[in-house]
């Protein structure tokens, strides 16, 4: 079996045009194959956010994560990325999806793409891929732990906004995994943002661990739970194979 | 948990970061995932000059109890000295 992977920095417009940074890694093998746009949590576009591209392409996906703090920080280390993005208030919603969408765009262009698109994120990245699955035509959305889709703004990150009433607006089938000891979310709020989709008759599928709270897949930090984070991947495994056909 | 909760505000002085001395403008404190600090939450203060870019910075990851003691160590030692010396 050919399984070389290529992991490389890339370019490409994303909102309003503006010339973005992504980390982008592929299968070189010329089998059509769905794309995978990671969004980076607020620590920023950071190794082990690259090590999930990667791990994509192994799995056997085009993938890519877009910087979104390039026009913020441009050849900034990530770490002063991230802490001039938490000083400006976080980045808009809008230019998020503008964005990831010129992710997915990018991952539709190139020539063994099958034109199908899943988007991931962890903490942030979970609120904004909840964000996306409302906005834009993507075929699947995982949302690892993402806070402030339920509950009250933060004063301080003013383009964080709660989004569980665009519940109806939701366009793709959704993969939810939480920790049961998270406070952000907390399982209540993960009870809201469940009944919200049941509800509005959206496709969805919600994991819960005991025993873990948040950022339970960052292998790298102490909240890292091993159980939940096997189990996780292999939701995120069948829930990609299932509905972006490899 | 990622927070969010965060405060900004103006400070004047100096600190050393990355770059050498850095004569800081604002300051950004937060509570959040550290970068680098092995815990899941930190108390953490950004020293910056955004005037020289992202990399004018000193980061600070401090766990809360320690970030607690800082700070009344900070007040302790301003309280202690004599009034005329820490007006203005």
């Amino acid at each position: 079996m050919y399984d070389a992977i290529l992991a490389e920095s890339v370019q490409f417009a994303g909102a309003n045009g503006d010339l973005l940074e992504g980390y982008s890694a592929r299968p070189l093998d010329a089998t059509a194959r769905g794309g995978v746009v990671v969004i980076h949590h607020l620590p920023g576009y950071d190794r082990e956010t690259k090590e999930f591209v990667r791990r994509f392409a192994v799995m056997g996906y085009n993938a890519v994560c877009p910087n979104l703090y390039t026009r913020l920080a441009p050849g900034a280390s990530h770490d002063d990325a991230a802490a001039e993005a938490r000083a400006q208030g976080g980045v808009p919603d809008e230019q998020v999806v503008g964005d990831v969408a010129g992710a997915a765009a990018y991952l539709r262009a190139l020539s063994n793409s099958n034109g199908k698109i899943g988007v991931i994120g962890h903490c942030s990245g979970g609120r904004h891929t909840f964000l996306i699955s409302t906005e834009l035509p993507i075929d699947a959305g995982v949302v690892c732990y993402g806070g402030l889709i339920v509950g009250e703004p933060v004063p301080q990150m003013k383009s964080m906004v709660p989004l569980v009433d665009r519940a109806t607006k939701v366009q793709s089938p959704l993969l939810g995994l939480f920790g049961n000891d998270d406070k952000f979310p907390t399982p209540e709020q993960v009870d809201v943002l469940e009944k919200a989709l049941t509800e509005a008759g959206k496709e969805h599928e919600f994991h819960r661990y005991d025993g873990a709270g948040h950022a339970f897949f960052s292998p790298d930090r102490p909240s890292y739970r091993v159980e939940a984070a096997v189990d996780g991947w292999q939701r995120i495994d069948g829930f990609f194979a299932k509905h972006l056909a490899r | 948990m990622c927070t969010h909760v965060t405060e900004t505000l103006p400070v004047q002085g100096s600190a050393k970061g990355a770059t050498g001395w850095i004569r800081v403008t604002d300051a950004t404190v937060y509570f959040d995932h550290p970068t680098h600090a092995l815990a899941d939450h930190t108390l953490n203060i950004d020293l910056r000059r955004p005037v020289d870019g992202p990399a004018a910075r000193l980061g600070i990851e401090l766990t809360a109890a320690s970030a607690r003691s800082l700070a009344e160590s900070i007040l302790s030692v301003l309280d202690a000295v004599p009034a005329e010396l820490v007006e203005g």
